[in-house]
């Protein structure tokens, strides 16, 4: 049975992993993403980390991925006429991500195919997880809080209109309008 | 007195570097002083320190002074000087006669451009012999060596703005090199032995404990054979022995003084002087010293030979002196170390009295040198032609000259030891010594003159500063010999006081000097009748064809009688064509090819600007990774992390 | 129960980080670049919850809630910086954006 949604799951991940780096359109590509999360969020619970699955949906599919959405629609991105750039960088690359493949995949293969032990309650428990994240790692936890507010920080400086504060002059951008060559 | 040693030599130095660094500002009066006061001063002290001697001023027959002990690791070579018997005698012969001939040297040298330069070249010359003579361990002796062998370079090549002068000069120093190489190998074998370089601890060493230096070492030779032989080959390149003779006729292209100082009387004894310095080793290597007296008297007879068939009133006297000193080297490998050192003695005197005779002559002729042109001068230049009769007489070996006691007592150790091969050789270059000399003679002075006219006006006696220094020298050529006379002669009385005052430092002379030897006084007076009559035999063999007024007719006659004979004595065998072909060619050849193929081909174009190259082109093609697009950076990246960790996992 | 070996889930990561950088390297489209970073990211979480399930410990798990935290930071900032260079530039093709160039 695990091994069902497993496989399942697996392929689906793959899949639209697939179709993210493929597709054309970028607006697709976002999609196709989610599904992607939803796939390993799926993973996560099978592996015995539920909290972390409904974390990635939450956090990942719902907020950055539109994030992202808002970003394509406010930019007006077109679909490209080729997806991948031209030149010899794509079958470098290729040859490049097969090899990494390989060591990565022997890496692993040699690893063996230990037993784990069965789940249990208490291996799966919130609290459990609460407890060592408040205490362990309680710095950690804080500095992120820090890091996220310097990103929220450093976003809207860097995103603001060149010129300082909002003028009237609106961004033709944001109306929908064609981009200048 | 003798706490002064130091200075004798260090003040010639002085001398050399006020003259040769500020002299250019100096009125020549003051170049004249400092270069005459050098010389003065150094022979003062001499002779102070000769009278301290002579009158048991140093204990144990040796004084040795200490400038400075110079240590490094396991080397200790102390700057230090010492006089004994040996190096009294040669301090006496560089320091007079060095001085005369710079006094000479004022009249001679008075109109040249060089005059600085040269005096502070010869005070020079005289700081290093003597250094040479006065040093008491090998490493200062051989600075002096290669001292005077520079000053050798430097002086014979002085007139630089002829081709020929500089080249000689190189010749001399690349010839001398050859020697001092295996100078140098004797030295290293020695030091390696002894862990010393001192004079002392090695000869007492070798004294005590003979054995020390035999069996077998290298070359087939004891120890000591080796070490004596590496020393002579030394002295072939500085004394002009066959087969490293070949500089110095060549370095007649030099001043005439600097012949009669560096190539007469003292640069070309050191060898001699350094053979009879290391006697004890010789004294253990009985094939290497027959070796020595094989050589010094082949060398005699040969350089005679040419002598002979010469024109060159200096080229004369050149072979004649590469010809005694072949006798000298003959006395020395005999075992008659004192014989040989009395007779650089009365060398000196005389040869330098006839180089600077000849100066004279050359002087009064305008520079002119070949005695074809010359002739009748004994009317013009009475004074010279006087003194060079004494030197002739000197030489050839007239009684009761210097050279007849000096000369005689060679042969005599030849005799005594029963080699009568070299006995023979030794009288028949004794004719022929008597022969050339007075055949120059005559040549120069006799008869009529047979140069031009512009010539014959210009004919005129050397002032008082020139022929001063020459009777001084005469009068040393005349009453040298006496200092050495053997009891033969002396009536029954020993009158060789000469080979006594060596005695110290001639060790167990197994050569001459007394009379122990199995010779019959018969014998013996027979001898020295013979000698007697050689000399004069070739007095009058050249009186009979240059003569009177003979002139170069009756040559001629002889030598169209035997015109092969005559040509290869007048082309010195042709020995300079047969070394330029068999060596100086292929090296050169040589030199060439490393020249063009290895410092041209090799480094210039394959390393130098093949690394130049190597990089542009480096250059070139990595520079297309620098597109400025950062989808390529990335690339890079992905590739590093690929490496990474390929490395971190597998490694 | 027969459970699916870890190094399957290994493997898979693997698979899906490959992808991403593929997708990372070759992209003209800065936005895409920037999803196949995503997917990258989202592998390597898988990795480490898969480990933090074989090695039994929660070090794992904790450090992927780390990780999404700080890819939310980063996607907003790089997104916003997208924005600034597409005001200038008036581009998202990666390959126009070449200043840098010799």
């Amino acid at each position: 049975m695990e091994t069902l949604i497993f496989f399942l799951f697996a392929a689906l991940a793959l899949g639209s992993a697939i179709v993210v780096v493929v597709h054309k359109s970028p607006v697709y590509s976002t999609l196709s993403l989610v599904l992607t999360l939803f796939s390993t969020a799926v993973l996560f619970v099978l592996l015995g980390a539920p909290f972390l699955g409904a974390l990635q949906v939450l956090v990942y599919a719902g907020a950055i991925v539109v994030l992202f959405l808002f970003v394509i629609m406010l930019l007006n991105i077109q679909t490209e006429e080729s997806a991948h750039g031209a030149g010899a960088q794509r079958w470098v690359a290729l040859l490049g991500a097969v090899i990494l493949f390989g060591m990565l995949g022997l890496g692993f293969w040699r690893g063996g195919f230990a037993q784990v032990s069965p789940l249990t309650a208490e291996s799966v428990s919130l609290k459990a997880l609460a407890t060592e994240l408040f205490s362990r790692y309680l710095l950690p936890f804080e500095i992120v809080g820090l890091l996220l507010l310097v990103a929220v920080i450093g976003a809207t400086v860097a995103a603001r209109r060149p010129g300082g504060t909002n003028t009237d002059e609106t961004d033709e951008i944001a109306l929908g309008e064609e981009p200048a060559p | 007195m003798h706490e002064l040693l130091w200075l004798i030599p260090v003040l010639p130095l002085l001398g050399a570097a006020i003259n040769g660094l500020l002299g250019w500002r100096f009125p020549k009066g003051l170049v004249t002083a400092v270069a005459i006061g050098a010389p003065l001063a150094s022979l003062l002290l001499a002779l102070g320190c000769l009278w301290e001697y002579a009158h048991g001023g140093c204990p144990g027959g040796v004084c040795v002074q200490t400038l400075y002990a110079w240590t490094a690791g396991d080397l200790s070579i102390p700057i230090a000087f010492q006089l004994d018997a040996l190096s009294a005698v040669m301090l006496f012969i560089v320091t007079f006669v060095g001085f005369l001939i710079h006094v000479y040297s004022i009249g001679y040298m008075g109109h040249e451009e060089g005059y600085r330069r040269y005096f502070s070249y010869l005070n020079l010359f005289m700081a290093a012999m003597l250094l040479l003579v006065l040093g008491n361990n090998f490493l200062v002796m051989f600075f002096g060596w290669e001292g005077v062998g520079l000053c050798s370079y430097l002086l014979i090549g002085f007139y630089s703005d002829q081709p020929f002068p500089p080249y000689a000069g190189k010749k001399a120093f690349i010839v001398n090199r050859i020697g001092d190489f295996a100078f140098l190998i004797g030295m290293f074998a020695l030091f390696a032995k002894f862990g010393t370089l001192n004079f002392k601890p090695i000869f007492d060493a070798v004294a005590k404990n003979p054995g020390l230096v035999g069996g077998q070492y290298a070359l087939g030779l004891s120890f000591a054979g080796f070490v004596a032989l590496c020393f002579f080959v030394g002295a072939m390149g500085k004394s002009a022995q066959i087969p490293l003779y070949v500089w110095l006729p060549d370095a007649m292209a030099g001043p005439t003084p600097v012949s009669a100082l560096i190539h007469a009387a003292t640069m070309v004894t050191a060898g001699v002087y350094m053979i009879a310095r290391t006697n004890v080793i010789y004294q253990l290597a009985p094939g290497v010293s027959q070796f020595v007296a094989v050589i010094g008297a082949v060398t005699a007879i040969f350089a005679a030979s040419i002598g002979m068939a010469q024109n060159d009133i200096k080229k004369v006297l050149a072979y004649s002196t590469v010809s005694q000193l072949g006798y000298m080297f003959l006395a020395a490998g005999l075992g008659a170390y004192s014989a040989a050192i009395f007779h650089l003695g009365t060398h000196a005197f005389f040869k330098a009295l006839l180089f600077l005779g000849s100066g004279s002559v050359i002087h009064a002729m305008g520079g002119e040198q070949d005695m074809q042109r010359m002739g009748g001068l004994g009317k013009h230049l009475p004074q010279t032609s006087k003194l060079f009769w004494i030197g002739c007489l000197a030489i050839a070996g007239i009684p009761p000259l210097a050279g007849f006691f000096s000369k005689d007592e060679i042969l005599h150790a030849a005799a005594a030891n029963g080699q009568w091969a070299l006995y023979l050789v030794g009288l028949i270059t004794a004719v022929m010594t008597s022969f050339y000399m007075f055949r120059a003679y005559y040549m120069t002075f006799a008869g009529r003159f047979r140069g031009t006219h512009e010539q014959e006006h210009h004919l005129h006696e050397s002032p008082p500063v020139m022929t001063v220094p020459l009777w001084i020298l005469a009068a040393g050529a005349v009453l040298a010999g006496f200092a050495g006379v053997p009891k033969l002669l002396s009536f029954g009385r020993d009158l060789n006081w000469f080979h006594r005052f060596l005695e110290p430092v001639i060790a167990h002379p197994h050569g001459l000097g007394t009379d122990e030897h199995g010779l019959s006084v018969g014998l013996e007076i027979f001898l020295v009748l013979l000698a007697i009559a050689a000399a004069f035999g070739g007095l009058f063999a050249a009186r009979a064809l240059y003569g009177r007024d003979a002139g170069i007719e009756k040559e001629r006659a002889w030598t169209g009688r035997f015109p092969a004979v005559y040509r290869v004595l007048a082309n010195k065998y042709y020995v300079d064509e047969i070394y330029d072909r068999l060596i100086v060619k292929p090296l050169a050849w040589i030199s060439w090819l490393f020249w063009k193929g290895v410092d041209t081909f090799l480094i210039d174009t394959l390393i130098v600007n093949g690394g130049a190259a190597a990089t542009e082109l480096t250059g070139d093609v990595g520079r297309f990774t620098t597109t400025g697009n950062v989808r390529n950076y990335a690339l890079y990246f992905f590739l590093g992390v690929i490496l990474l960790f390929w490395w971190i996992a597998f490694r | 129960m027969t459970s699916v070996p870890i190094s399957w889930y290994l493997l898979l990561a693997a698979a899906l980080f490959v992808v991403g950088t593929l997708g990372a390297l070759t992209r003209r489209n800065g936005i895409s670049i920037f999803l196949s970073i995503e997917v990258m990211l989202n592998a390597a979480n898988l990795t480490l919850v898969a480990y933090a399930r074989q090695l039994d410990q929660r070090t794992g798990q904790l450090l992927v809630f780390f990780v999404i935290a700080v890819a939310a930071a980063e996607a907003a900032v790089g997104l916003a910086l997208f924005i600034a260079v597409f005001r200038q530039r008036r581009t998202i093709d990666v390959n126009r954006l070449n200043l840098m160039r010799w």
